[in-house]
């Protein structure tokens, strides 16, 4: 039979196990956790592909890239961005003229396709790139220009 | 509390495409006020989806993603009436969560 105390003790003890693991959201950080700041400050894509830790990225045809050719509006523009590459970890989306390049990362796992679209702000005129990084982190990409008539940061 | 999410998730076959409208100011950090001084940045760092309670999708988003954010992606293996939940922290630690089912 258990003592009240030792069922304190235990309740803890798997408390911080589940905190550990980040099941118990209420003691988790209140930031996102693990947020890799020095990719998000990166200016361009070889400097936040680097942050991530990834080899210099290399065009692939494998990696597509979709949106209009030309954004009305900066501050919404749509952008679709796919791969059809094996073993991919994450996929990244950039805007080479952005005051930070990097906009989002997507971590793939088995149960989702390769395969997003979001919406971003542009400050002007740009290259976009989207990244698709591997499990052995090789890095792939494709590149499309959206022009943009109004710009988005101002 | 920040106002709900719409998602919808409908499955076609084998996939599902979700959609999801996050309700955010997404503030850039590049903005001025009148007086001139820049406006802190405020913007969704985080988003989660789990399938059914099992985590199956994470992204980090920098302040470049568009007011009141959207996302499409498409989740394997989902069937209707499965429970897709999202949720989301902003860098000030303010998180929401919401669910839908699969259809």
């Amino acid at each position: 039979m258990h003592t009240r105390r030792e069922l304190m003790t235990c309740t803890v003890r798997l408390a911080g196990m589940l905190a550990a693991l980040g099941l118990l959201p209420g003691l988790a950080h209140a930031q996102a956790a693990h947020y890799p700041n020095a990719a998000f400050d990166a200016k361009s894509l070889a400097d936040a592909v680097k942050a991530l830790g990834s080899a210099a990225p290399v065009e692939s045809k494998d990696v597509s890239i979709s949106g209009a050719d030309i954004a009305e509006n900066g501050a919404v523009v749509p952008v679709g961005l796919a791969t059809t590459l094996p073993n991919v970890k994450s996929m990244l989306l950039l805007v080479e003229k952005n005051p930070a390049a990097l906009s989002a990362i997507f971590e793939v796992n088995d149960a989702i396709e390769a395969s997003f679209t979001t919406r971003l702000k542009m400050a002007q005129s740009s290259n976009v790139y989207a990244v698709a990084i591997t499990a052995d982190q090789k890095a792939w990409f494709a590149v499309k220009e959206i022009k943009v008539t109004l710009g988005g940061c101002g | 509390m920040p106002d709900p999410m719409r998602i919808r998730a409908q499955a076609t076959g084998d996939r599902t495409t979700v959609r999801v409208l996050m309700s955010h100011e997404m503030e850039s950090g590049q903005r001025k006020d009148a007086a001139g001084k820049t406006i802190a940045a405020w913007f969704i760092q985080e988003v989660g989806v789990t399938l059914n309670g099992k985590p199956v999708l994470r992204t980090l988003w920098g302040p470049s993603i568009s007011k009141n954010p959207f996302l499409q992606f498409v989740v394997k293996g989902a069937k209707p009436g499965d429970r897709i939940g999202v949720s989301w922290v902003d860098n000030r630690g303010e998180r929401r969560s919401d669910e839908a089912t699969v259809t």
